[in-house]
């Protein structure tokens, strides 16, 4: 039986981290699946924080882990409302609908 | 104090009239107007008459203008002959200009009260050039009769002719501003003030001093007074300058009259009167002051006998007369000068003032081939146009002929090679003028009738409140000579001036002018005569004359009817070059390049924002593939540079 060290945590989150950079691009279609590819990315940081917490017996990474998981709950919050109301106005979350901005 | 309501009341009627006209209506404004004329012209003369008689001459300050650093001017009125006689003159002539004004803008569509504004703020400026105690109150003046020619030559507005000679008149006097506020500012340099009182007792210091112009020496005091001597041209129509004076005749009659008689072209003259203590010493420019006054009188003589609006002849008469004037200062005599200033501001706004009459009563028809026989239809303007002309030629006991003949025999008496150029051309020019004057008269008032039938149903004579100021300045153009004579240069003199205008100190041209020959002194009366005998053999005796001579004669008359094409040549040798360059500033410096660069900036900054624009291409995806390689690129960095 392997002891689980500080590589296999940083391994797991750099895996989340690829995974919600690739849900990203690779998503064509929804909104929302990009915004759990964020919530994604999020988490593979807050594991990086508590796996060198551990690791190095410092708190202030599991005290910045709550910090990020405050701001990703803010931010998911903020981000459905967003959506909500865009599909009212606009009929549609598509992602290649949503080109207001374009110049 | 009389002094100062004298000067102040035309103002109070302009500002009355101009400022609150709309509001109080026509009549009240020309009420207004009017009343402060009256004013002005009882309190003028009486001062004139209160100096004369002996009161004691003095300035009364007003108040303040400038003081900065050394320079320091004061509104102040000088009260001595010479300002005391202008006012006179210049409130009563004004006044009764006012009066006529009321008759002949009658039919005028226009609302009166703005002409009547123009009117006496034009008076008022004219009354504090002559009043003024330094050179910077007489500069106001200057540009204040500069400003009110321009509105009221410009008052059909609606003409373009009358705009375009508004703008001639303004801006050919503002071109001979320049050398006369050069001059002022050279004085001011000099002397350290500006203020007569400073300056005269000075000029004897300044004598041997010299400016330095490209390399040559000129006497400090010739320059000064020849720079003063070229605004006076400017503002009196003197050679060369002269260009405006005709063309002025665009505006009202009683704009022309004031113009010419009262306001305006005598600023020069009286100028150099003011200044004698200075031109004195500059012998120099008084010569060439001589020269211009004796050509100007002889060359504007010429070109009135050609003209056939009856307007322009009195205006070239104007020109010549103004001639005489300078002519006379240049010899020194500046008190002849002034005494024909007087007289001609009697006759020659009688004159002006007849003629509007006579327009008036033919529905403003001003040619005079298009007259002829009205002697009997306006037979009160007939008799006082006789008289004026009268008075122009020199026929005593009319006013001209003491005038005139003053002037004539000071250039005589000057016995110098440029005071007999001066005689030569005086008296030449008295022939002329009695020539056309008598030519006017009888084109006019005299022989068969060349009226259309339609105008002539309708000639009638002008009411009376016009014909009253013409029998006021009758009687002035009759008796303003020989009551006048002893005062401005007969025994009287000395008395009389007191100080007011000064010779020089070898200058005794004055006690000359009385000791001339026999022939000098009946040369003026039998040259004038002969020109109404040639007048009255050319137009009544045989009309078919001078359309012959002219034929005969087609080279000189064409020149002389086109004005010695001073305005072609002024046309060719300014105003298109200037125009040009105009142009050029305007479509190259202007459109193209001034506005080019801030145009480019704005063009280049719409292009490239254009491109720029394509960044964004409204996809999530590619924003956000945009930030994950900054972040990359960042953190790249930040590892690599560690």
């Amino acid at each position: 039986m392997m002891a689980v060290g500080l590589s296999h945590y940083l391994v797991v989150s750099a895996v989340l981290l690829v995974l919600g950079i690739f849900g990203i691009f690779l998503n064509r279609k929804n909104i929302i699946v990009i915004l759990m590819a964020i919530e994604l990315i999020l988490l593979s940081v807050n594991l990086n924080f508590v796996a060198f917490s551990s690791a190095l017996g410092d708190l202030a990474g599991q005290i910045m882990a709550m910090l990020v998981l405050t701001v990703a709950a803010a931010e998911a919050a903020i981000g459905l409302a967003i959506v909500v109301i865009y599909f009212r106005n606009r009929g549609s979350i598509q992602v290649e609908d949503v080109n207001l901005m374009k110049g | 104090m009389l002094y100062a309501v004298a000067v102040f009341a035309p103002l109070a009627g302009a500002m009355i009239a101009g400022l609150l006209g709309r509001v109080i209506g026509n009549n009240a404004a020309k009420t207004a107007s009017i009343a402060g004329m009256v004013v002005a012209a009882i309190c003028g003369p009486i001062s004139f008459f209160q100096i004369a008689d002996g009161g004691a001459p003095g300035v009364i300050h007003l108040g303040t203008w400038i003081d900065v650093g050394s320079f320091h001017v004061d509104w102040a009125l000088r009260l001595d002959t010479l300002s005391a006689a202008m006012v006179g003159m210049v409130s009563f002539v004004s006044m009764l200009i006012h009066v006529y004004t009321i008759g002949y803008m009658g039919h005028d569509s226009r609302p009166p009260y703005r002409f009547f504004a123009y009117l006496s703020l034009f008076t008022f400026a004219m009354l504090m050039l002559v009043t003024a105690d330094n050179l910077a109150q007489i500069f106001f003046g200057w540009e204040g009769v500069g400003l009110c020619s321009y509105l009221l030559i410009g008052y059909w507005y609606d003409r373009p002719s009358a705009c375009a000679a508004a703008i001639k008149a303004f801006v050919v006097n503002r071109v001979a501003d320049l050398p006369f506020a050069v001059g002022l500012a050279l004085i001011f340099f000099k002397f350290g003030s500006i203020e007569f009182a400073s300056i005269f007792p000075a000029v004897t210091q300044h004598l041997n001093d010299t400016y330095t112009i490209l390399g040559m020496q000129f006497p400090a005091l010739e320059v000064m007074a020849c720079l003063l001597f070229i605004g006076a041209m400017g503002k009196s129509a003197q050679l060369g300058f002269h260009v405006w004076l005709p063309d002025a005749m665009e505006g009202p009659t009683p704009v022309s009259a004031l113009i010419h008689a009262a306001t305006m072209v005598t600023a020069g003259v009286f100028l150099m009167a003011r200044m004698s203590p200075l031109m004195a010493y500059a012998p120099a420019t008084l010569n060439f002051v001589t020269f211009i006054g004796a050509s100007t009188a002889l060359f504007a003589a010429t070109i009135g006998c050609t003209q056939f609006d009856i307007k322009r002849v009195i205006a070239y008469s104007t020109c010549s007369q103004l001639g005489y004037m300078f002519a006379a200062a240049g010899v020194g005599a500046y008190q002849a000068s002034v005494f024909h200033l007087i007289t001609h501001a009697f006759f020659k706004s009688l004159l002006f003032l007849s003629a509007g009459s006579v327009i008036h009563a033919l529905s403003d028809e001003q040619d005079m081939r298009k007259m002829g026989g009205l002697a009997k239809v306006i037979p009160i303007t007939c008799a006082v146009m006789w008289i004026g002309n009268l008075a122009l030629a020199g026929i005593p006991p009319f006013a001209g002929a003491y005038s005139k003949d003053a002037i004539i025999n000071a250039t005589f008496a000057a016995h110098s090679g440029i005071g007999t150029y001066a005689f030569v051309c005086l008296v030449l020019a008295a022939f002329l003028t009695a020539f056309y004057s008598w030519r006017l008269l009888f084109m006019t008032f005299h022989g068969r009738s060349r009226v259309d039938h339609h105008t002539l149903e309708h000639a009638h004579e002008s009411p009376w409140v016009m014909l009253v100021p013409l029998c006021v300045l009758s009687i002035g153009a009759l008796i303003a000579g020989f009551s006048l004579d002893s005062w401005f240069i007969g025994e009287d003199m000395t008395n009389f001036w007191n100080g007011a205008i000064v010779n020089g100190p070898h200058n005794d041209v004055m006690e000359r002018l009385e000791h001339v020959p026999e022939w000098v002194e009946y040369a003026p009366l039998v040259f004038g005569l002969a020109g109404i005998a040639l007048a009255f053999v050319m137009y009544i005796v045989n009309p078919l004359m001078p359309v012959r001579l002219a034929q005969m004669f087609k080279p000189v008359y064409r020149f002389v009817q086109n004005k010695w094409y001073f305005d072609e040549f002024y046309n060719w040798l300014l105003v298109r070059p200037l125009l040009c360059a105009a142009r050029l500033l305007w479509q190259v410096g202007d459109a193209t390049l001034i506005d080019g660069v801030p145009n480019g900036l704005a063009e280049i900054t719409s292009d490239s924002s254009r491109q720029v624009v394509r960044i964004q291409t409204g996809s999530l995806a590619v924003y956000a593939f945009v930030m994950l390689i900054g972040v990359v690129a960042l953190i790249g960095f930040f590892m690599l540079s560690r």
